[in-house]
């Protein structure tokens, strides 16, 4: 008797599993089949293509342009600031410091970082605005972003730098090379691909990102031409047109969902792929 | 040659510095956040102490008036529900991906759920008006309205669908990633040769996990737990779009609830025009912050005890 128990537990537990997952794959897969059942018939070539007309919003012509540039500047230029620093700490917390309470200390807090709320960023991004006394702007939009794919971005590379070779390091302080110059020259050129999946992702993660260019980005119809002006993001734009009572106007918020969408799978698609490509190449 | 190496010796030294200065700048970022906002929000903080404005109802900007309770109770209230729906789901997927499935399996399935971590919230959000609150407001209201009405948790007074289930159904699904990637390292981690002894034990293979393998990894199940609160608790746009926003203690499932990330998201708009308004919502912020930075801290030091530990 207890022998079938145990064995009929087994099975309803696996049972049991087996749909948890069917779940979790099956949000997946109704979330893209509702972004692309709703999205693909609103979506057309003017929308691609062109800024908002007048009377976009109740329905009239134009398009998301300035939004999907908007957003492809806001994240470029989010990237390029955070990257720099990013990679000087995680070089740092690999090569310079020393294995000690400190460090640990370290990780914790940029794990810390990395929860921090994509609102109170944009809130902390504000509150600098305000001191710099800047206005809802560009300029606004990438320092929030900047400081939001700042932590992605340094996780991402550290453990990217995990997987150097501890030897590899050693065979250059060997040679006599510096701390820096292994850094420069080996554990960089090692880590390349590592470092470009990391940059992926960390767009990936800005250009989804709604709530912190909220209030620092603004939002405006025209493309954006200067660093002190408002400019679009595709996030705002679905939220904006979803939130008009016009049904054509909400049918291109899903249609502006799907292009997003597209995006930011492509960008982790290529993160993905890139990766197997290019670690072909460096030592394991 | 002696002259050049010590100017390699330098660069070194003074690279060193530059990087270890970002570094200090990275590791206190949190804190200077914490102070940014702090400093922002004092002038309302002089008029009423932060107890009491956790803790009043009203919420009246205009009669200066910024009681954070039922938006406290609004966040808690989403965010416990989906828990409490996406807690199960995700430790019998951790569990089955680490323990039984095969590794093709696995990897195809891993891709998948990165995937669904990386899908901006506004999308979540989309699919909630699309799908989760057509749903909710056309079966889910009148079938447990008919059935467990008389039970207050489950009475219907909002027909709309928009409420506390359809932003528990989204956040539910936005923490399926953390809570299955982190369960499944803390699972992977219990030693290999504890289960063989179980398992020549007599034990099957769910009875080995149950007896030996959860009871190790609990710690870290509980962080992965606590990590998927704290994300559920600050997440915004996604929320915003489904809950309804009412400024109301939510008092059954179906009700409207206004959450603390949405409230700031929401009246960002108004705030430089009403006195103190805008050191309101900053102290908002600062609250959420607290809350998230509380838990992640705690998720954090037990998760690296449990894996240490677990190895």
């Amino acid at each position: 008797m207890m022998k079938i128990n145990k064995h009929l537990e087994e099975r309803i537990m696996k049972g049991l599993m087996v749909a948890s997952l069917a779940l979790v794959v099956g949000s997946l897969v109704a979330i893209l089949g509702t972004v692309l059942a709703k999205g693909l018939p609103a979506l057309n070539w003017a929308m691609l293509t062109q800024t908002p007309k007048g009377g976009y919003y109740l329905g009239k012509e134009g398009g998301i342009l300035n939004a999907i540039t908007g957003s492809l500047v806001l994240v470029a230029a989010a990237t390029a600031l955070s990257f720099f620093p990013a990679l000087a700490v995680v070089l740092y917390l690999h090569l310079f410091a020393k294995h000690n309470r400190l460090l640990d200390l370290t990780r914790l807090s940029l794990d810390v970082l990395w929860s921090v709320p994509s609102i109170v960023y944009g809130a902390f991004g504000f509150t600098l605005m305000l001191m710099l006394g800047l206005r809802a702007s560009l300029l606004g939009g990438i320092i929030a972003l900047a400081l939001l794919e700042f932590p992605v971005m340094i996780r991402t590379m550290d453990e990217v730098l995990l997987m150097v070779p501890h030897e590899l390091k050693e065979v250059s302080y060997a040679m006599g090379a510096t701390r820096l110059e292994t850094a420069v020259r080996v554990v960089l050129r090692q880590a390349a691909p590592g470092l470009l999946t990391a940059v992926l992702l960390a767009c990936g993660r800005g250009i989804g990102d709604a709530a912190s260019v909220l209030f620092t980005a603004g939002y405006t119809d025209r493309m954006p031409t200067t660093l002190l002006r408002p400019v679009a993001s595709l996030p705002l734009a679905v939220f904006f047109q979803l939130g008009t009572p016009v049904p054509q106007v909400q049918e291109r918020a899903y249609a502006s969902a799907l292009v997003l969408t597209v995006i930011v799978l492509a960008l982790s698609l290529g993160a993905r792929s890139l990766t197997r490509r290019l670690s072909r190449h460096i030592i394991h | 040659m002696a002259h050049n190496q010590n100017l390699r010796r330098l660069k070194d030294r003074s690279a060193g510095h530059v990087m270890g200065g970002l570094t200090w700048v990275a590791a206190t970022l949190v804190i200077a956040i914490g102070l940014a906002l702090l400093a922002r929000a004092q002038p309302l903080l002089d008029l009423q102490p932060l107890g009491s404005l956790l803790t009043s109802s009203e919420w009246s900007p205009l009669r200066g008036q910024f009681g954070f309770f039922p938006f406290i109770v609004g966040t808690l209230a989403v965010t416990l529900l989906a828990m409490f729906l996406a807690v199960p789901p995700c430790l019998l997927t951790a569990i089955y991906l680490a323990e039984y499935a095969p590794a093709r399996l696995r990897q195809s399935v891993k891709p998948a759920i990165d995937v669904l971590a990386g899908i901006p919230s506004v999308v979540y959000g989309v699919w909630g008006t699309l799908t989760v609150v057509p749903v909710i407001r056309d079966y889910v209201t009148p079938w447990v309205s008919r059935t467990l009405g008389f039970i207050p948790l489950f009475r219907a007074d909002n027909p709309t669908g928009y409420g506390v289930l359809a932003g528990g159904v989204v956040l539910a699904v936005m923490v399926f990633p953390i809570i299955i990637s982190v369960t499944e390292e803390v699972i992977r981690a219990v030693p290999f040769g504890m289960r063989e002894a179980a398992l020549a034990l007599g034990a099957t293979r769910w009875q080995m996990i149950k007896t030996v393998v959860l009871r190790r990894a609990r710690p870290g199940v509980i962080a992965a737990v606590v990590l998927g609160f704290s994300r559920a608790f600050g997440e915004t746009m996604a929320v915003m779009m489904v809950t309804g926003n009412v400024a109301q203690i939510p008092r059954s499932i179906f009700d409207p609830a206004y959450t603390l990330p949405a409230l700031i998201a929401n009246n960002y708009g108004e705030m430089m025009s009403i006195p103190l308004y805008d050191a309101a919502l900053l102290a908002a912020a600062l609250v959420l912050l607290i809350v998230v930075l509380i838990f992640t801290i705690i998720a954090r030091i037990v998760l690296a005890q449990a894996i240490k530990s677990a190895a």
